[in-house]
């Protein structure tokens, strides 16, 4: 094989208290859809960042065919021939298809336009990607894949060599997909390099021809599509390698207790578009359901489900045997239900405000204003939970932005525990904390089972679910794809699960349906 | 519904409403349905629409200017005051307040790209200003006698038909397409679209988004002092106090027209519509004589509401459909 | 560690206004030569001053940055209030002289209308979520035409003793409206502190999206904040028709807003929300009136107050930046 179109050779980049990336190495040809492949945390984002020239990095280089470049800003990666398309379209949808493609090179003289030759020029490079679309259409009209196709035709304007696509096909349907695949193998015929961010496997092994998987910012591997079965590449992203030694049974660490009597909460058919696929759930008191699934398999949206921040399109909710409508978080939290959230910093902080005000606030903002929590009963709160969580922090009126991560999550955790809640869904509370606080976290949702409540615990990490759930729900491509007993499955048993191994209810397969390289 | 007629919408709203407005005014008064009153629409509302006009490029951009009024006020007492007691020559009076206006826009605008102050807060301030240097020059009208002044007050164009098309009135037609052509045939004026609708995207896609904010507030601070300078032709005289309020007949003329008050879409064909849809009210409220004028400004207000919500209903059916992400800001 | 101290420093909300105050009590007694400015005399057992003057004059400031600082403490701002003031003031003149209503049932009629008032603002934030500028414009606009509308267009005087005694009589010495204004912030103050409203008002500026999903009723905070300021506006209005004992829709509470939001910046709660001191606000609002006693003293006319009081509240805004202030801190850091 030729030389690559695009090398990055050891490519290092670190932000304080983080290694994003270490000496990674990343090639791809041209005339190739390669896939980059990883969990949240692996690099993927940042190695793309600092490729389009939105960081810089601390080591290593960069070469695009045969020319050493060192972007340093998007509009320069862009004339080295770097053009990027992320998930979220960045045109302006306000503005016509032909304006946001032509944006910032209108054709013209002094400053005035000449719309012909503006008209012109979009409506060619759309026909270059063979897209029937209005060009006089207002973008924000049209569907998000079309959008994505603009963005796309945009990019290639330029004289464009590597095309980035960002998960671009995270919001899109399977017909938009497809179509976006034709656009994306049309382009790959004539010569572009393609580097394809995804989190849906059905997809890598429709699409592309080469594979590099990160983790933890270090490069896994570079592999041939045909030659990476499904189960080890999700392996070797989720740092797992198959057989290697039995991993423990779901539930040994935490044993099982069985429930009598109705589910304390119960989903029939829940449903949301375009988040998760009709889904039936129970959860018991003194049970912890482990949630798995990669990333975009619909986790965080069942959860906000539940918890009502997202309406039901479709489906019932029983809790403790009575139907409800949970309509708001402020409907949920009144159930007896509390939620932290996987994105502390939107939807879980208060910056400003103090450990003690993050702590109490849930708790006071179900007791309603009047009801008050005297400044006593505040501060015993605040030492009850301090000592019991281990909160390392200099006081409960220190602001809670000078703590840490790890000690942030626990006070979240603590605002819902003051509450004295039923069920108690945890999206992902070991996120980017130290390995000690996540070991404290593990014990402390023990414990909330063994005091009595339902755990709804949603992890990436497949050994955290196993470690501390006694029962594993399943969800593959925002479906429920299969449900794993205390003590019946392993690790192995869920991967195989959450890559689209053995299934329940097999989905319909969509007209793109990978390649299968089962052996 | 078809792409090109829902974006349009507000538009049609506008001219519909200013049809059915004309037409009803005509009907309830005698001697309201002629061209004479029609024009003198753009008479009247003259020093208004040449700052809706300006307005509309700023709310294009998705901000917002509040010194409008004030500059207008500036600008006839700075210009009559140089006139009258220091014997400048018009021309030269003039041009030193469009270019004191320029300034003071300039400078608002670095404050709001450089510092990242709201809008409000820094043209609230600059309405303070102005007002207040107005005032400094003198609390008194006057008058301004100069024969080159005086010519222009009195002067009006008759292409025949018995149109009487005066200075004002064609000072807000020159301003009109002006204000069209660069909203519709200069980058500066598409990339003030771009930047009201999406800041992020904008910058992402590479363009001036500093220098086009900048040159928006400048634009229109300038215009403001034009306008100010129609207002001392059309009035003859220069008054501190003139255009209190101003400012907010002018957002509501460019909300009526169908721009989106946040930004990033709209048309100069709709503040148009807009002026004269508020001409029609004045004039009609001028014709009755036993309405209070205060309805002038409840019509109005209502329009902005009206306005505002059928924006806001559109939206929440584009953003259905497509990400929405960036209407989030709304 | 000078940087902590720096730091804690820039951040006492009240030190900075103070601070302004006490260098214009300054100037006033150096351009004086005299220790006048600060003199209070007793006669008719009434305190008189400039000091009291300022106490007085400035109540009607205080007391719309009062629910100015709510609403801007929910991350909003209310531009109506001017437009407000003029409608509680025009609808209390019109029921006393045209409708001889009691005292009480006027001055209640018009607080209900402008509390009302700030819930169609609120209502239009919180539930249909527009934006804060773009929802009170609205009222802005049309509030002032409905005020005209109440009086007719005209200025109507009021001529009753129990009215006039807001604006102008005394209490225990000292200026009703002063006292009648300290008195609020301090029961505003205190029911937010003692329940838990003042913590949930904080935390939907600080955070909304996290305080919903806490179990927050934010939209239902929110309108609060803005039925206080349309309350607060509307007593403001009340005052000042008792001051000039008349009540004018064209000119009552014109410019009211940017005195108001300048009071409470000063005052240290922050454009963007959250964190929020009352005290803060109250001694902003002085400043503001010192400031324009201070020019009519040293001789500046008053028509052109507003061009010192817009260059302080530029560099207040400057300072508080995010630029001036990072800039300021290697100015800090640097050994000089």
């Amino acid at each position: 094989m030729t030389e690559p179109l695009l090398a990055m050779r050891g490519i290092g980049k670190r932000f304080p208290g983080v290694v994003a990336l270490n000496g990674v190495d990343f090639s791809v040809r041209a005339g190739e859809i390669h896939a980059l492949l990883g969990e949240n945390g692996a690099g993927k984002s940042t190695l793309i960042k600092v490729l389009t020239g939105v960081y810089e990095s601390d080591a290593g280089a960069i070469s695009l065919a045969g020319r050493r470049i060192a972007p340093a800003t998007p509009k320069d990666a862009e004339h080295c021939g770097i053009s990027t398309v992320y998930q979220e379209v960045n045109l302006v949808p306000s503005l016509s298809v032909a304006e946001n493609i032509m944006l910032g090179r209108q054709p013209g003289r002094l400053g005035f336009l000449n719309w012909r030759a503006l008209r012109q020029h979009a409506r060619a490079a759309l026909a270059r990607l063979e897209i029937d679309c209005d060009i006089d259409a207002e973008l924000g009209s049209l569907s998000v894949a079309l959008q994505q196709m603009v963005a796309i035709a945009r990019a290639l304007d330029l004289r464009a060599r590597l095309l980035v696509l960002d998960e671009p096909t995270a919001s899109l349907d399977e017909k938009e997909v497809a179509e976006l695949f034709a656009v994306m193998r049309r382009l790959r015929g004539e010569g572009l390099g393609i580097v394809f961010v995804t989190h849906f496997l059905e997809q890598v092994y429709a699409v592309t021809d080469r594979i590099t998987v990160l983790r933890n910012g270090e490069l896994v591997g570079e592999y041939a599509t045909t030659g990476l079965p499904r189960l080890s590449l999700v392996g070797k992203m989720l740092g797992r390698e198959i057989v290697a030694e039995p991993a423990p049974p779901i539930g040994a660490k935490t044993g099982s207790v069985e429930q009598v009597g109705p589910p304390l909460f119960a989903a029939r058919g829940l449903a949301r578009r375009g988040g998760i696929h009709p889904l039936d759930l129970d959860l018991r008191r003194g049970e912890i359901v482990g949630l798995a699934g990669l990333l975009g398999s619909g986790r965080t949206e069942t959860a906000r489900l539940i918890f009502g921040i997202d309406r039901a399109d479709a489906g019932e909710v029983r809790v403790r045997g009575t139907s409800v409508k949970l309509a708001s978080a402020r409907d949920a939290a009144r159930q007896g239900f509390a939620f932290c959230s996987e994105d502390r910093k939107i939807e879980g902080i208060l910056p400003n405000l103090s450990v003690r005000e993050n702590l109490v606030f849930a708790l006071q903002a179900k007791q309603g204003a009047w009801r008050v929590l005297g400044r006593a009963e505040q501060l015993r709160l605040c030492d009850h939970y301090i000592t019991a969580l281990r909160i390392k922090t200099p006081g409960p009126d220190a602001p809670i932005r000078n703590l840490s991560g790890g000690n942030q999550q626990k006070v979240l955790l603590a605002r819902w525990l003051a509450t004295q809640p039923e069920l108690i869904i945890l999206d992902e509370p070991t996120r980017g904390i130290d390995v000690g606080a996540k070991a404290e976290i593990e014990q402390i949702i023990a414990k909330l089972r063994a005091d009595g409540l339902a755990v709804l615990f949603i992890s990436s990490e497949i050994e955290e679910v196993v470690r501390n759930s006694t029962r594993v729900v399943v969800l593959r491509e925002r479906r429920r794809v299969g449900e794993f007993a205390a003590g019946e499955a392993t690790a192995d048993k869920l991967m195989a699960a959450m890559a689209g191994g053995h299934i329940e209810h097999e989905p319909p397969d969509s007209d793109f349906s990978p390649r299968r390289d089962t052996k | 519904m078809k792409t090109s007629s829902r974006r349009n919408l507000p538009l049609f709203a506008t001219a519909v409403i200013f049809a059915v407005l004309f037409v009803c005014a005509g009907v309830m008064y005698d001697g309201f349905f002629s061209t004479r009153v029609l024009v003198n629409l753009f008479t009247d509302t003259a020093v208004t629409g040449i700052t809706a006009v300006g307005m509309t490029l700023v709310i294009f951009s998705g901000g917002i200017d509040l010194s409008v009024g004030a500059v207008v006020g500036f600008t006839t007492i700075f210009t009559a005051t140089l006139i009258q007691k220091h014997g400048v020559h018009p021309v030269l009076a003039a041009a030193s307040a469009v270019a004191l206006g320029a300034a003071l826009g300039a400078f608002m605008g670095t404050l709001i790209q450089v510092f990242k102050q709201p809008p409000f807060l820094v043209t609230l301030a600059g309405m303070f200003l102005a007002r207040g240097a107005a005032w400094w020059i003198s609390t008194e009208s006057t008058e301004i006698t100069h024969p080159f002044f005086v010519h222009l007050s009195g002067y009006a164009w008759e292409p025949g038909g018995g149109l009487r098309l005066t200075v004002a009135a064609l000072a807000v037609f020159a301003a009109l397409a002006v204000g069209y052509v660069i909203a519709q045939h200069t980058r500066f004026g598409r990339n003030l679209l771009a930047l009201g609708g999406s800041e992020q995207s904008a910058l992402l896609m590479g363009l001036p988004v500093g220098a086009t904010r900048i040159g928006v507030y400048t634009l229109n601070s300038a215009g403001a002092a034009l306008a100010g300078i129609v207002a001392a032709i059309y009035s003859g005289s220069g008054n501190p106090s003139q255009g209190v309020g101003l400012e907010l007949d002018a957002i509501a003329i460019v909300v009526i027209g169908g721009t989106l008050l946040s930004g990033g879409r709209g048309h100069m064909l709709g503040t148009f519509f807009g002026i004269l849809i508020f001409g029609t009210i004045q004039s009609a409220l001028l014709f009755d004589g036993r309405l209070s004028p205060a309805w002038g400004r409840i019509v109005v207000g209502l329009l902005l509401l009206g306005f505002i919500l059928l924006q806001r209903i559109m939206l929440r059916g584009v953003s259905r459909r497509g990400d929405g992400g960036s209407f989030l800001k709304l | 560690m000078s940087e902590a101290q720096a730091h804690s420093f820039w951040r006492s909300p009240v030190i900075w206004p103070l601070a302004g105050i006490l260098a214009l009590v300054l100037a006033n007694l150096l351009h004086d030569r005299s220790v006048a400015f600060l003199s209070v005399t007793v006669s008719d057992g009434h305190l008189y001053g400039s000091l009291i003057d300022i106490f007085s004059q400035g109540s009607r400031c205080m007391l719309v940055a009062l629910g100015m600082t709510l609403v801007i403490a929910v991350s909003g701002v209310d531009l109506a209030v001017g437009s407000i003031m003029a409608i509680g003031g025009a609808l209390a003149a019109i029921l006393l002289t045209q409708h001889s209503a009691p005292l009480v049932l006027a001055v209640a009629a018009a607080l209900a209308v402008t509390a009302a008032a700030g819930l169609t603002s609120g209502l239009l934030v919180a539930g249909l979520r527009l934006q804060p500028i773009v929802a009170t414009l609205i009222l802005m606009v049309a509030g002032r035409g409905v005020a005209q509308l109440i009086t007719d267009g005209n200025v109507v005087t009021i001529q009753r003793p129990g009215f006039e005694f807001l604006g102008n009589g005394y209490l225990i010495g000292l200026p009703f409206s002063a006292v009648l204004v300290a008195v609020l912030y301090l029961i505003v103050n205190t029911v937010l502190r003692r329940s838990a409203l003042g913590l949930f008002i904080e935390a939907a500026g600080d955070n909304e999206t996290a305080s919903r999903f806490a179990g927050l009723a934010v939209a239902r905070v929110k309108c609060l904040a803005y039925v206080a300021s349309g309350f607060c506006a509307g007593l403001a209005g009340l005052l000042a028709a008792s001051n000039i004992r008349a009540a004018d829709p064209l000119t009552s509470g014109t410019n009211m807003e940017l005195d108001a939001i300048f009071a409470v910046v000063v005052g240290g709660t922050a454009l963007t929300g959250g964190r929020f001191s009352l005290l803060g606000s109250w001694i902003g609002a002085l400043l503001l009136q010192t400031l324009t006693v201070t020019m009519y003293n040293l001789g500046v006319a008053p028509a052109v107050a507003p061009v010192p009081k817009a260059l302080l509240i530029i560099g207040v805004c400057l300072l508080q930046s995010e630029k001036s202030r990072r800039w300021l801190g290697g100015l800090w850091r640097k050994p000089v």
